[in-house]
């Protein structure tokens, strides 16, 4: 490319400016990474959320509890094809920082209905069997290095005071990226020994699998007209409606973030843009030479764009590629209270797309100017 | 032979007929150009003189296809340039005009070799083809020597011989000189027209320049005098009277 080295020389005629223009893109698309990666944990919930799962909580509050014997009641609605319950445990090991998510779980079903949680046989039979047991998402286990076979405290707030013990039974692995693997199992038996008479057989939540997706809403509806006017009415929605809905307790976290995102790359904009008109400004009697001994208005234009183009591309490529180096740290500073912060390769790609439309952008205005000069008025500026 | 009145015949390189240049500013016109007619052969070397906003400049870049008459027409070797829309206009200026300015306008970020190639690059010539004009058109100049040398490094004397280079790289059809010498000292200035001499002489070029400089008008086959916007007179140089002088 024989014009290479003209637009390189014109890049790096002020070195400062151009270190800073690329450093602004370069904060731009890491921080548009970092807030992607978070909306992304925020949201997932709702994309990792079976199609064909509903989840039952009380109408009044999830923190109200539900009878356990409302089971029966809903498996005999047509269309539900296996139901298991949940209770939050919400105990601490050794310190409040140390959270992760802790569940009570039916071991008789949970597996057909959660069926992306891979435990292996021999790991799930040896749970089964030990009421003190309990599974745990690789993640956790690696964050505290528990393996199979080690025995773990945690001390319980919400049940009851003191500290539970549990055995590392098995560790789950999901089957997707994507899948939470921060989780905590324990038995539901174990769980009701210890619990005090007041509560025992209430669950937090139902989670179901239907027959077929398309039943939801008459199964969901189904299920709250059962239990319509009795102490413990309920609120039935799919699994991905109960996850947006949780992450709604945060407050709208995605239009915060769009609205964060959108200011830093307006602002960008307005940045490089400026950057790109002070440099074309500065040039003019330059670029008017260009045109002067037989450079084509298309030859500036295009000069001027690939300088901002190159200086998006370079600032981007930076940016995401710190990006892609933090995240890890990020999940790790966060100690597990998002589940799996996931940089992901379209997040990447939409980052370069943002990167190249704002390079773009910012030197088509400047550029236009350029393109559009009287040649003998650029020449008397010199 | 150089003419003033319009008698030119065909074979003149550039014809200009009834040219008028009228500039609009603040609601009223300036009739910078009126008239004017020339004929200039092939091969000529023309110095254009007159008091600041004769017109002088505004004959330059209407010669160079960089502004448009209100009126009239340019024909250079047989293309008429009036009519020519701006992107054809640009093609043209590529192949048959070759700029050289007082400010020398270089590219400060471009050493001297990549200046003068700047023309090649919008031709099909391979790398190797264009290295060698440019080391023809720096060798022409006496500037071999400083090929690796961005403008920063060269005196006013040799920036401007770049800029010659640059002018003369691609073989156009002719040269368009606005104060070639006005920011150089009189020996750099000598040494400028020494090698526009040398470049009509030697090579044949046609050369048109625009000075106020009456010592460095007297260097060229013909003087012509601009006088709001009006050929007036044309005095004859001590080589033109010896070719037979201004009609």
């Amino acid at each position: 490319m024989k014009f290479a080295r003209i637009i390189f020389a014109n890049l790096l005629r002020k070195k400062v400016r151009l270190l800073l223009t690329i450093g602004s893109f370069a904060v731009a698309l890491f921080l548009f990474a970092f807030l992607a990666v978070v909306n992304d944990a925020f949201q997932r919930g709702s994309d990792v959320a079976g199609a064909d799962r509903l989840v039952i909580i009380n109408r009044t509050s999830i923190i109200n509890p539900i009878p356990l014997s409302y089971r029966d009641k809903i498996l005999r609605i047509p269309g539900v094809k296996v139901i298991t319950h949940n209770n939050w445990f919400g105990a601490i090991y050794k310190d409040e920082k140390n959270f992760f998510p802790q569940f009570v779980i039916d071991p008789e079903n949970q597996r057909q209905v959660f069926s992306e949680l891979i435990v292996p046989d021999d790991q799930w039979n040896a749970f089964v069997k030990d009421r003190q047991g309990a599974i745990v998402g690789a993640r956790t286990a690696e964050r505290f290095g528990w393996k199979i076979g080690d025995r773990v405290p945690l001390m319980v707030t919400i049940w009851g005071s003191g500290n539970w013990e549990f055995n590392i039974d098995g560790i789950y692995h999901g089957k997707r990226p994507q899948d939470d693997e921060t989780q905590f199992w324990l038995q539901w038996d174990y769980f009701q020994e210890h619990v005090p008479a007041g509560i025992k057989g209430q669950v937090t939540w139902f989670t179901l699998r239907l027959d077929s997706p398309d039943d939801a809403v008459r199964v969901s509806k189904a299920i709250d007209a059962e239990f319509a006017n009795s102490p413990y009415e309920t609120k039935t929605e799919t699994e991905s409606a109960f996850a947006a809905g949780w992450v709604k307790q945060f407050g709208n976290i995605k239009i915060l973030i769009i609205s964060i995102g959108t200011v830093v790359f307006l602002t960008l904009l307005l940045v490089t843009g400026n950057t790109m008109a002070i440099s074309v400004r500065e040039r003019t009697p330059e670029l008017a030479v260009f045109k002067a001994i037989g450079y084509s208005d298309r030859a500036v234009l295009f000069f001027v764009l690939a300088e901002s183009l190159i200086i998006a591309l370079i600032g981007g490529t930076i940016g995401l590629l710190l990006s892609v180096g933090a995240v890890p740290l990020l999940a790790k500073g966060l100690n597990g209270l998002l589940p799996a912060l996931i940089l992901a390769p379209s997040t990447l790609l939409l980052g370069m797309i943002l990167a190249i439309l704002v390079g773009l952008i910012s030197g088509m205005l400047p550029g236009l100017t350029a393109m559009h000069m009287r040649v003998v008025n650029a020449l008397r500026r010199v | 032979m150089v003419k003033v009145d319009g008698s030119g015949g065909q074979s003149s390189l550039i014809q200009v007929r009834d040219l008028d240049k009228t500039y609009r500013r603040g609601g009223e016109e300036i009739d910078v150009l009126q008239g004017l007619n020339l004929d200039v052969e092939a091969g000529e070397f023309v110095a254009f003189m007159g008091p600041s906003g004769s017109g002088k400049s505004t004959l330059l870049n209407l010669l160079g296809g960089l502004d448009v008459p209100t009126r009239g027409r340019i024909t250079v070797a047989g293309d008429e340039i009036t009519h020519m829309s701006g992107g054809k206009l640009t093609e043209w200026r590529a192949r048959h005009v070759g700029f050289i300015f007082q400010m020398y306008n270089l590219i400060p970020v471009l050493n001297a070799f990549q200046n003068v190639e700047l023309p090649l690059l919008l031709t099909k010539l391979s790398k190797a083809e264009r290295r060698s004009h440019v080391e023809t058109a720096l060798g022409v100049v006496g500037l071999t020597d400083r090929m690796q040398h961005f403008p920063r490094q060269l005196s006013g004397g040799q920036e401007q011989r770049v800029t010659i280079a640059r002018a003369i790289v691609s073989d156009p059809t002719f040269l368009l000189c606005d104060e070639p010498t006005g920011d150089l000292d009189r020996k750099s200035a000598d040494d400028v027209m020494a090698l526009i001499e040398e470049l009509v002489a030697k090579y044949h070029k046609t050369v048109l320049m625009v000075t106020h400089d009456p010592v460095v008008a007297a260097r060229a086959h013909s003087i012509l005098h601009l006088e709001k916007g009006v050929l007036v007179e044309g005095r004859h140089s001590p080589q033109e009277t010896a070719a037979g002088g201004v009609a």
